[in-house]
């Protein structure tokens, strides 16, 4: 039996978690599918035939599914449902929002966030925050499976499967789109950046990001994220936190800059590649899996590290 | 409007958890247990909402073994009004949460639930959008703001991206994220007071729904650990050391 793929699609762009996915699908089956839901999607449906062991792609394009409502969304998935024997779909914001409801439709316990695939029933998961891995064997006919895209590598793009629209299931009328406010920034996206910068609570207000964080932030062409404690101070916008609950993300080079340490923000760091902590105190326990550490005042060493890169 | 927040018993999140030798889980004994910091922010948020006029009840139920009726208090002690505890020792999952609570909702006519948007144990993050499935109802999750608006519910939640902001007809599922509010302390008089309020206990089974668990743990590890690595003096040995050893840079 096939394994379907729900893509993440913003507008119409296709994001690149949906190759992440695709890897993860290919673990359980060889046949793989991929479902794009949107308004206009016929480009990211056409990149998404183009992800490597793709084997076809289903093309939903209704007004009703360009906000990512769930409740639509989730009726779609159930709709194409059918005899895949697994969906996955990227553990981002629709993902989380949209999967679990899916799965209640279908009598299924879902598996959250994987980061591995053991076989194709076995799957490794994270829990308490990334202090302990189960793995788990589930017992449903069919899986429902959000994936930690940190956890796989991306599939390539050099396929070349047909598109195949699909009905689109309707709106059933329960909720309403009425706004977005989304943060613009020029920097990548933080959840698939290859170095990130974040900054905490010592940073003491949001001036002192744009002023300190930001400028390194450019020379090194890394995405912005920050601490719980900087988000909640209003310093930065809610989608720039790192941690269990918020972003997840494993970049080449991770730079916490005024960032104690809680297991929160680990959980949402530490597989970086190379981690560098600059905190004045030295008991900071960040300093505990920071590969390089340097004790210092951050308003003297940033405009530093600025000037020497 | 009744209103129905569900509270979960877990790990306090400032303890360090631990493995088990025998790899089957985390270590719990004599370990301090809270009520899930998410779920704090819901009972707050409900309490607000009766506080506003908008909510007429507020009733807290938990899932979970005799001692979940400290999380209850807890509720109670916020300014809850009822408690309900659906007593069992075994692990239940979200699927089987859902089914529970879905069996609440309707005997109890709820128009609203509100839960934290994942328990910091399992760090599942689906009983809220699985019940929502099972009632049929919408469901504004990760809410950072949520209003009755004439016979809506204005929820702005948070998403990749930003914020985004959806109307929900009533009756709804909403979940929280860390910023809807700043819950409350419980003062000492209102602990009393909280110690007198109604609290029923029915065991899972008086339910008849199906909670099986449909996930088997095969084993519980730690994950890889990360060693310290070296403190270096000044920004020209990092930048050095980061393109020359590490070569990030």
């Amino acid at each position: 039996m096939a394994v379907l793929v729900v893509a993440d699609v913003h507008g119409n762009s296709l994001d690149e978690s949906t190759n992440k996915t695709v890897t993860a699908a290919l673990a359980i089956n060889g046949d793989v599918d991929v479902l794009v839901a949107g308004e206009d999607v016929g480009d990211a449906a056409a990149k998404a035939a183009k992800i490597t062991g793709v084997r076809k792609v289903l093309q939903a394009d209704d007004a009703v599914y360009a906000h990512r409502l769930a409740e639509p969304l989730c009726d779609l998935i159930v709709s194409q449902a059918g005899d895949y024997e697994a969906i996955l779909k990227a553990a981002a914001t629709t993902g989380k929002n949209v999967m679990p409801r899916v799965a209640a439709i279908l009598d299924v316990m879902q598996i959250s966030e994987i980061v591995a695939v053991e076989a194709p029933d076995t799957f490794v998961r994270p829990i308490y925050a990334g202090n302990a891995m189960a793995t788990v064997k589930s017992n449903d006919a069919k899986k429902v499976i959000t994936v930690r895209a940190t956890g796989f590598s991306a599939a390539g793009n050099d396929g070349a499967a047909p598109v195949e629209k699909v009905d689109a299931t309707g709106d059933p009328g329960l909720s309403a789109f009425v706004g977005e406010e989304l943060t613009k920034s020029d920097r990548p996206e933080l959840a698939g950046a290859k170095i990130v910068i974040s900054g905490g609570r010592a940073l003491g207000s949001s001036e002192n990001f744009e002023k300190y964080i930001f400028p390194v932030a450019d020379k090194l062409g890394a995405a912005v994220g920050a601490s719980r404690a900087a988000v909640d101070a209003g310093y930065v916008p809610n989608d720039y936190q790192v941690g269990q609950t918020g972003k997840i993300v494993a970049p080449d080079l991770y730079i916490a800059v005024g960032i104690s340490g809680a297991i929160q923000h680990l959980a949402g760091m530490k597989d970086s590649k190379v981690i560098v902590a600059i905190n004045k105190d030295e008991e900071a326990p960040i300093f505990q899996i920071a590969d390089y550490g340097l004790v210092a005042d951050l308003f003297k060493v940033l405009p530093e590290l600025e000037e020497a890169l | 409007m009744k209103v129905l927040v569900p509270v979960k018993r877990v790990i306090d999140y400032n303890v360090k958890v631990r493995v088990k030798s025998d790899h089957t889980g985390v270590d719990l004994a004599n370990v301090k247990m809270s009520m899930n910091p998410f779920d704090e922010i819901a009972v707050e948020e409900a309490i607000r909402l009766k506080e506003s006029g908008t909510a007429t009840e507020v009733v807290a139920v938990s899932i979970g073994p005799e001692k979940a009726q400290d999380q209850i208090r807890q509720a109670l002690a916020m300014g809850a009004d009822r408690g309900l505890l659906i007593k069992t020792d075994a692990e239940v999952e979200p699927l089987g949460v859902a089914k529970l609570l879905k069996a609440v909702v309707e005997a109890e006519q709820c128009e609203l639930v509100i839960l934290g948007k994942q328990a910091i144990d399992d760090d599942s993050n689906q009983t809220g959008q699985m019940l929502a499935a099972m009632l049929g109802w919408p469901q504004g999750t990760f809410a950072s703001k949520v209003s009755k608006e004439g016979d809506k519910l204005s929820v702005t939640r948070e998403i990749d991206g930003g914020l985004q902001t959806i109307t929900l007809n009533l009756p709804a599922i909403v979940t929280t994220d860390l910023r809807l509010n700043e819950p409350r302390y419980a003062s000492l008089p209102n602990i009393m007071k909280a110690k007198k309020k109604p609290l029923d206990v029915k065991e899972a089974s008086e339910y008849g729904v199906d909670i099986a668990p449909r996930l088997e743990v095969l084993k519980v590890t730690e994950p890889p650990k990360r060693e310290a690595g070296v403190k270096v003096e000044n920004v020209a040995q990092l930048v050095e050391k980061l393109k020359n050893e590490a070569g990030v840079i």
